[in-house]
């Protein structure tokens, strides 16, 4: 039933434009509504998903429009075959605008949008190739056999078969591995390479996705219109497309949908009538759109849509099968007492303060080590070299025979080093399980394609299925599909812990997984912590509760000024007078 | 090459250079004091020229009511935002800045006879634009102060959309071009130096100088660079950093609209002209980085001197060229640094 309900809408509104009485007029703009649905669910993935925003996405779609138009009026091609190649010309544009600005914070991605829209548009418009601003006009209609699509009521359903198949691939794209992580872009870079996400690439898969869908959505305008020219391709029009996912709600794709048809409709009707109240012949719609974009933002970030939506009621939290899937591979462990980890002469200094002051550190395969010191000592720049968060000054760290020093975060996940953070990172919005999959994710080999065709669904299961058993390790079973972000704090550090675990990792670096914790649930994460031990887990851990730590650790470390101070078992450290100075300050 | 060319094309390049680094100082200022990507600088451009153009032909420039507007519309935000701690002071404090300086703009407008010489139109114009910044910034920007910047960035185009049609609501679709501040020629070698550029380079490097005594001496100038270092310090030590932003757009606002003042006399300004004239200082301080002063102006001078070599030698591209120069500024800076984190 609930697989047939959409079909059933689809088929209903594609007839709509076969009921006698309809004027011609709403079709067209019905037209140009799903044409700009296709661009704003582009806007969706980049932004409400990825964190990122462009403003050139209507010169994205001019890049698709202007291919098809060159393939079909001078090399004769037939419209459809030109469809991949507009597509693909839209893609290979972003891929290489992508490739200049996305290591950069996002506001340079935007502001870079702005200004090559602006000089493509210049391009469009002054190079005889591409007509000038005359633009290329006889533009041959789209085929079906012997029939030409060129009414607007039969145009109807090639835009809104497209926008359909669009609605489709998204949702798988955004239900895969490399939707999460594309997701997991907002919850905060670190934790997203953390656990392994190429965080460039994933950017530039978004941000080239979105242009693509642009570029179907420009093939689709050049045989609509049967002409192009470069004014919708200009910047204003990239201006629009931003608005209508930003009103409609840039968190789903039916709040585009949503913003697409509004803001077409209410364009239409806003130049129709200011000129005529105002007197004049202008572009007056641009005022009621620029107050509405400040309002929604200052009154409703999330957009239209989210209210729309609560008029049916809470939305069930989605259930997922993941019983019967097969387990994924795991390590071997390495042999209790083995060595895992040893870092020699490690030096971090930031300008002239010396952050960790020559550390030697190293960790045998099955041991629990606390990390600790008064604030500031270094234990999180610690932290941050052997996980390649930070490259050392000076000195080595090698895990498993292997130097990480120079490792980035990804490569040292890879190696089997999972981590939580002092400061929760979980992507917002996002369930306890989808958030723990997360962990999972260079477990699984599933790319873009596999996902957007739906080949993933096997291993898709598998990570699942592994991401519960984690959270199932760690007693968090009953808030599976909750959101992460409802969590208390203190659960959210153990969602952290399954994330973590869900890498499965030879060494687990937890930063003050007992911060927040009630007295019953720290007693849940050390038995927790020793029954990963006695799996054979190597740990380590900073933590400021005495107790915690020196009840479960084999062996602590303290630090002091970035210098390593003592080192030994808990009952020696406690009785060592250097350590009792460092917290407690000079019995004289 | 032609070398007297070449001089000329540089002195053009330098003077629109200058209009640049103007435009690109502002914008850094804005960016970090708040925050903001001031996209609609470009339209404050737009409304000192047109403003002052309309004063020029001794017409009652319709920015006056548009200012009277924006003053109506903060008094009523700003009671909203003030409404739980109504006290006569913040009231009176507010109806000063959002009522009495319109009317008092207002009066001063109606009072000056017509056409009275270059200098008091251009104060006059000043007076008329530059409060709307301040005004923008209530109504937009305050309540989203704590917003990302992305979110930020977008409500300035918002911002900059409704300014745009404004602009054509009290201006009306034509072209204007004003008198300029000096009628003067000066041979200098192969070189004939029009006064006008003169006044614009020598307003450049004196505005310059006085924000850097503002940003070294004063104590409005130091709360503002510790807005820009740290939001919440500032707080912590009794900065208000909402005043902090209307000043930083004050600021913006009469550089803005100083440099459409001293454009006018150069070319014909429309409603929408000011966008690229803002974009290009946006290059600039791209090119600083968004945080580096000296950076951002030296860099308005290249891009005023890349746009006038370019229209000698490839018109139709001009704009093509400018706005391309910032694609290896980005790639260098993304090469660079490491992964910039917000």
């Amino acid at each position: 039933m609930r697989r047939l309900l959409p079909a059933a809408i689809l088929v209903a509104w594609l007839c709509v434009p076969f009921v006698p009485g309809v004027p011609n007029f709403w079709i067209t703009l019905a037209n140009y509504a799903g044409l700009a649905s296709i661009v704003a669910i582009g806007l969706v993935v980049l932004t409400g998903y990825g964190g990122m925003t462009s403003f050139g996405q209507a010169t994205f779609m001019g890049f698709g429009a202007y291919t098809t138009a060159l393939l079909t009026t001078q090399a004769g091609v037939s419209p459809w075959l030109a469809l991949p190649a507009a597509v693909a010309a839209s893609g290979i544009a972003a891929l290489l605008i992508g490739a200049v600005t996305l290591r950069l914070s996002g506001h340079y991605l935007a502001l870079g949008t702005i200004a090559w829209s602006v000089s493509l548009y210049y391009v469009f418009g002054n190079l005889d190739l591409f007509g000038r601003n005359d633009g290329i006009s006889a533009i041959p209609p789209l085929r079906l056999g012997e029939l030409a699509l060129t009414s607007s009521r039969s145009y109807f359903v090639v835009v809104w078969v497209a926008v359909a198949a669009v609605l489709l691939l998204t949702r798988n794209l955004l239900d895969s591995r490399v939707g999460r992580a594309i997701r997991a872009l907002r919850g905060g870079t670190a934790a997203a390479a953390s656990f392994g996400v190429n965080l460039p690439g994933t950017r530039v898969l978004a941000f080239t996705y979105a242009a693509m869908l642009a570029g179907l959505a420009g093939w689709l305008y050049a045989h609509m219109q049967r002409s192009v020219n470069p004014t919708p391709f200009g910047l204003n029009a990239g201006i629009e497309y931003l608005l209508m996912a930003v009103v409609g709600g840039a968190g789903s794709m039916w709040g585009a949908l949503l913003g697409a048809g509004l803001v077409t409709a209410v364009n239409d009707q806003l130049q129709n009538w200011l000129p005529r109240l105002l007197g004049h012949q202008g572009n007056y719609e641009t005022i009621v759109f620029g107050i509405l974009l400040v309002v929604v933002l200052q009154t409703s970030p999330e957009g239209i849509w989210p209210h729309v939506r609560g008029l049916f009621g809470p939305a069930r939290p989605r259930t997922r099968q993941v019983a019967d899937a097969a387990a994924l591979p795991v390590r071997t462990l390495p042999d209790r007492g083995a060595p895992v980890l040893a870092a020699v002469g490690l030096r971090k200094t930031f300008g002239g303060l010396v952050a960790v002051n020559d550390v030697a550190l190293h960790l045998d395969a099955g041991e629990i080590v606390g990390l600790i010191g008064p604030n500031g000592a270094g234990k999180s720049t610690t932290f941050n070299l052997l996980t390649g968060v930070a490259r050392p000054t000076a000195g080595q760290v090698r895990f498993l025979g292997e130097d990480v020093s120079a490792s980035t975060p990804p490569r040292v996940a890879a190696l089997g080093i999972a981590r939580s953070f002092q400061h929760v990172k979980l992507v917002p919005g996002m369930s306890v399980l989808e958030n723990v999959a997360l962990g999972a994710h260079l477990r699984g080999g599933a790319g873009p394609l596999h996902a957007l065709l739906r080949l993933d669904r096997a291993e898709e299961a598998r990570l699942f299925a592994e991401a519960q058993r984690q959270i199932d390790r760690v007693g968090l079973a009953a808030f599976t599909s909750q959101q992460a972000d409802s969590l208390a704090l203190g659960q959210q550090r153990v969602v952290e812990i399954a994330r973590a675990l869900c890498l499965d990792p030879v060494l687990l670096l937890l930063d003050e997984p007992a911060a927040g914790l009630r007295h019953a649930e720290k007693q849940d994460l050390a038995a927790l912590l020793r029954r990963l031990r006695a799996d054979g887990m190597t740990i380590l851990l900073v933590e400021h509760d005495m107790d915690f730590v020196m009840n479960l650790t084999d062996r602590l470390v303290v630090m002091e000024f970035g210098a390593k101070l003592a080192e030994g078992p808990a009952a020696s450290i406690r009785a060592d007078p250097r350590v009792i100075e460092a917290y407690l300050g000079s019995a004289a | 090459m032609d070398g007297d060319i070449l001089l000329i094309l540089l002195q053009d390049g330098i003077v629109n250079g200058a209009i640049y680094a103007l435009l690109a100082l502002s914008l850094v200022l804005v960016f970090a004091v708040t925050r903001v990507v001031f996209i609609p600088q470009g339209e404050f451009v737009a409304y000192g020229a047109l403003t002052y153009a309309a004063l020029d032909e001794g017409r009652l420039p319709g920015s006056i009511w548009l200012l009277a507007a924006l003053g109506g519309a903060a008094m009523l935000a700003g009671l909203g935002t003030v409404r739980r701690t109504l006290t006569a002071p913040a009231v009176l404090r507010l109806a000063v800045e959002c009522l009495l300086v319109p009317a008092l703009v207002l009066l001063a407008v109606w009072l000056t006879p017509p056409r009275p010489g270059v200098l008091v139109e251009a104060l006059l114009t000043l007076a008329i634009v530059t409060p709307m910044a301040p005004y923008i910034y209530r109504l937009a920007f305050q309540p989203l102060a704590e917003a990302s910047v992305l979110v930020l960035l977008i409500a300035s185009i918002g911002v900059h959309l409704a300014m745009l049609g404004l602009g054509l609501v009290f201006f009306g679709p034509e072209g204007f071009r004003a008198t300029g501040f000096s009628d003067a020629r000066y041979a200098v070698g192969g070189l004939v130096i029009p006064g006008q550029a003169i006044w614009i380079v020598g307003t450049t490097l004196t505005l310059m100088g006085g924000l850097y005594l503002f940003f070294d001496r004063t104590l409005s100038g130091k709360a503002l660079r510790a807005t820009a270092v740290n939001r919440l310090g500032a707080q912590l030590v009794g900065i208000a950093t909402a005043v902090s932003g209307r000043l930083a757009f004050l600021l913006a606002g009469a550089i803005g609209t100083l440099s459409g003042v001293l454009i006018a006399p150069l070319t014909t300004v429309y409603y929408d002209s000011g966008f690229l004239v803002g974009l290009k200082g946006f290059v600039a301080a791209i090119i600083g980085g968004l945080v580096s002063y000296p950076l951002a102006a030296l860099a308005a001078v290249l891009v005023g001197c890349v746009e006038s070599l370019s229209s000698f030698y490839a018109s139709a591209f001009k704009e093509v060229i400018v706005f391309t120069v910032i694609i290896p500024v980005l790639l260098w800076r993304s090469l660079r640094g490491p992964a910039e984190e917000e």
